[in-house]
């Protein structure tokens, strides 16, 4: 998948259309608009420029330049795109699910600088520099990760639609070390919801998975 | 959602002249993102501040502790010092949402986060919190999870945040910084009762920023713990939850704090509760004495009778849990 994508990738939004970027704070100075600091402190009129929000049609785009499973992408998205969209509806990486849309669910889990998160509830316009990893970027070389083959093995999933969110929450929950117990694993996996019941086996195969890192 | 520019502010007079222009703040936007999906909030600018200092935790004088207000919820609940010194944060902090959500969510987003009534997150109900002179939706409406303690004819919500029934109950103040300089607020009164303004809800100013939440240094050793009642065991809000921390010394308890979630309009200090214990040896029976005034004043919908009744028991069982018996 994201092999197959030029190492430097310069994508463009489709939907809503490229807007200007408007990053207000770059060079404006409080200092220059006579803005008394006092102790650290902003006393007096504010001068930055902010008034410049929401005037036009097009509505307000940035570009972000960010690495998704190591190859790194400069989009200009509208400011409104969620990660979890600029990844299906951008960048052709579909394996992220969009569940609930509002953090309740754990289909969209992603790893932003290492820790698991909820890709609906995070603005791509905030991860300048950041460093993404889905569950298409996960095996290495042909090699399954040893959480995705444990899945396998453990046939634990029905449908499916759960499952990349499972694994990579699975990754972060070993990475983090709260795999001590099953209940551990349970209460620590709990912001995935699987609408098949396959949490026994869920389970299991974090478990495994956290077996085999240690051993 | 709405269009709305983005900045990220680089320091803090940044953020507070944005702030001050109208600019809303961002921190893990877990709540903002999904309210602005939602058509609730409708922000025309966000000031990212994640690049903000605030990210310490600090222990003050004899045991009290300063957590910055960017501090995520998974660091601050895992924290070697919170651990030790205040259980009873990391186990509320542990007890909300989901991993994922604790990696991106902060302390001070976390006690600024907006009430989870479906009348308040659906813009096509009469909610006095969203719009105000609207009515309210859920006071005959289908109301289970709602206050019982704390509410008005205009507003019935509750305040979700389980950490900030911990802050209530250990008296926390809250640090903030706006235009003026900074002020310190003590926690009863920073989120407020709807009363007949439910759309105001905390006592910030305009363009104010939090910066921390301290915990002042009680006396010690001090034993604390949370306990949260829900409907399913984990990743869900409280139907009640109680924060206890009990100060013991040569077998009587000289200092009580407690405080209940999940049935106020606002976290629900329980000084009744609290004057019981004083000065009083911890026994089964003094436990369930004491939280026989868990629910005082209580004004149950139609549809959570079951709350005064269950928050007692969750108060007991708590005040059992943390200051066993004999
Ligand atoms: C599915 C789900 C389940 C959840 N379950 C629980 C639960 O069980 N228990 C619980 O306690 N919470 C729960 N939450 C809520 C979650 O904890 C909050 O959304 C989170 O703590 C908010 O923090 P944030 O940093 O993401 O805030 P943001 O979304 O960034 O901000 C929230 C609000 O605070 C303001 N703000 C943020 N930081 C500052 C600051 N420093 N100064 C001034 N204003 C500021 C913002 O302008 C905004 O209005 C849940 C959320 C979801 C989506
Ligand atoms: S789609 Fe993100 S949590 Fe459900
Ligand atoms: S396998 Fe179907 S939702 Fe989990």
């Amino acid at each position: 998948m994201s092999t197959e994508l030029p190492a430097e990738a310069e994508t463009s939004s489709v939907e809503p259309p490229p807007a200007p970027t408007r990053r207000t704070f770059i060079a404006t100075t409080t200092a220059a608009g006579g803005v008394a600091v006092v102790g650290g402190l902003v006393a007096g009129p504010p001068a930055l420029a902010v008034e410049e929000a929401v005037a036009d049609e097009v509505p307000p785009g940035s570009r972000v330049s960010l690495t998704v499973n190591g190859v790194r992408h400069t989009v200009t998205i509208d400011n409104r795109t969620s990660l979890l969209d600029l990844l299906r509806e951008h960048l052709d990486l579909t394996g992220s699910k969009k569940g609930c849309n509002a953090g309740a669910c754990g289909a969209c889990t992603v790893l932003v600088d290492g820790r698991r998160v909820n890709s609906c509830l995070t603005l791509a316009v905030r991860l300048e520099g950041a460093e993404v990893t889905t569950i298409e970027g996960l095996a290495k070389g042909g090699q399954l990760h040893p959480l995705q083959q444990a899945f396998i093995e453990q046939d634990a999933f029905q449908c499916g639609f759960c499952t990349s969110g499972q694994i990579v929450s699975g990754v972060g929950c070993i990475q983090e070390g709260h795999t001590g117990s099953r209940a551990e694993i349970r209460e620590w996996m709990s912001g995935n919801l699987c609408r098949c019941g396959c949490y026994v086996k869920i389970e299991r195969a974090v478990e495994q998975a956290a077996a085999g890192r240690k051993g | 959602m709405h269009p709305f520019t983005y900045a990220k502010a680089a320091d803090m007079r940044e953020a507070l002249n944005a702030g001050w222009r109208g600019g809303r703040y961002v921190a893990g936007g877990t709540t903002l993102v999904d309210l602005m999906r939602e058509t609730v909030e409708r922000p025309d600018v966000l000031v990212d501040i994640s690049s903000l200092p605030l990210r310490e935790v600090v222990v003050t004088g004899r045991g009290g502790l300063r957590i910055g207000a960017l501090v995520r919820m998974a660091e601050a609940a895992a924290h070697p010092k919170v651990r030790v010194l205040y259980p009873v944060i990391s186990e509320a902090l542990e007890l909300s949402a989901s991993a994922q959500l604790r990696n991106m969510a902060t302390i001070g987003g976390n006690i600024m986060q907006r009430t989870r009534c479906t009348y308040f997150r659906d813009v096509t109900a009469a909610c006095n919190k969203r719009e105000p002179g609207s009515g309210c939706a859920a006071l005959h409406g289908y109301n289970r999870s709602h206050a019982i303690l704390g509410t008005s004819d205009h507003c019935v919500a509750t305040h979700p945040s389980d950490v900030a029934v911990a802050f209530a109950a250990l008296e926390a103040t809250v640090h903030v910084l706006g235009p003026d300089g900074e002020r310190r607020i003590a926690f009863a009164d920073f989120l407020l009762r709807p009363g007949s303004t439910p759309n105001r809800e905390q006592a910030l100013r305009k363009g104010e920023l939090i910066t921390a939440v301290e915990i002042p240094a009680h006396a010690r050793p001090l034993k604390s713990g949370y306990l949260k009642v829900r409907d399913r065991q984990s990743y869900e809000f409280a139907l009640t939850s109680a924060a206890v921390a009990l100060h013991v010394s040569g077998g009587v308890i000289r200092e009580a704090k407690v405080a209940a979630g999940g049935v106020g309009t606002v976290p629900w200090k329980l000084p009744a509760v609290e004057r019981h214990l004083i000065g009083e040896r911890p026994s089964d029976r003094l436990w369930a004495e004491a939280a026989e005034h868990a629910a005082d004043g209580a004004r149950p919908l139609t549809h959570n009778g079951f709350k005064p009744e269950l928050l007692k028991r969750t108060v007991e069982r708590q005040l059992r849990t943390v200051g066993g018996t004999k």
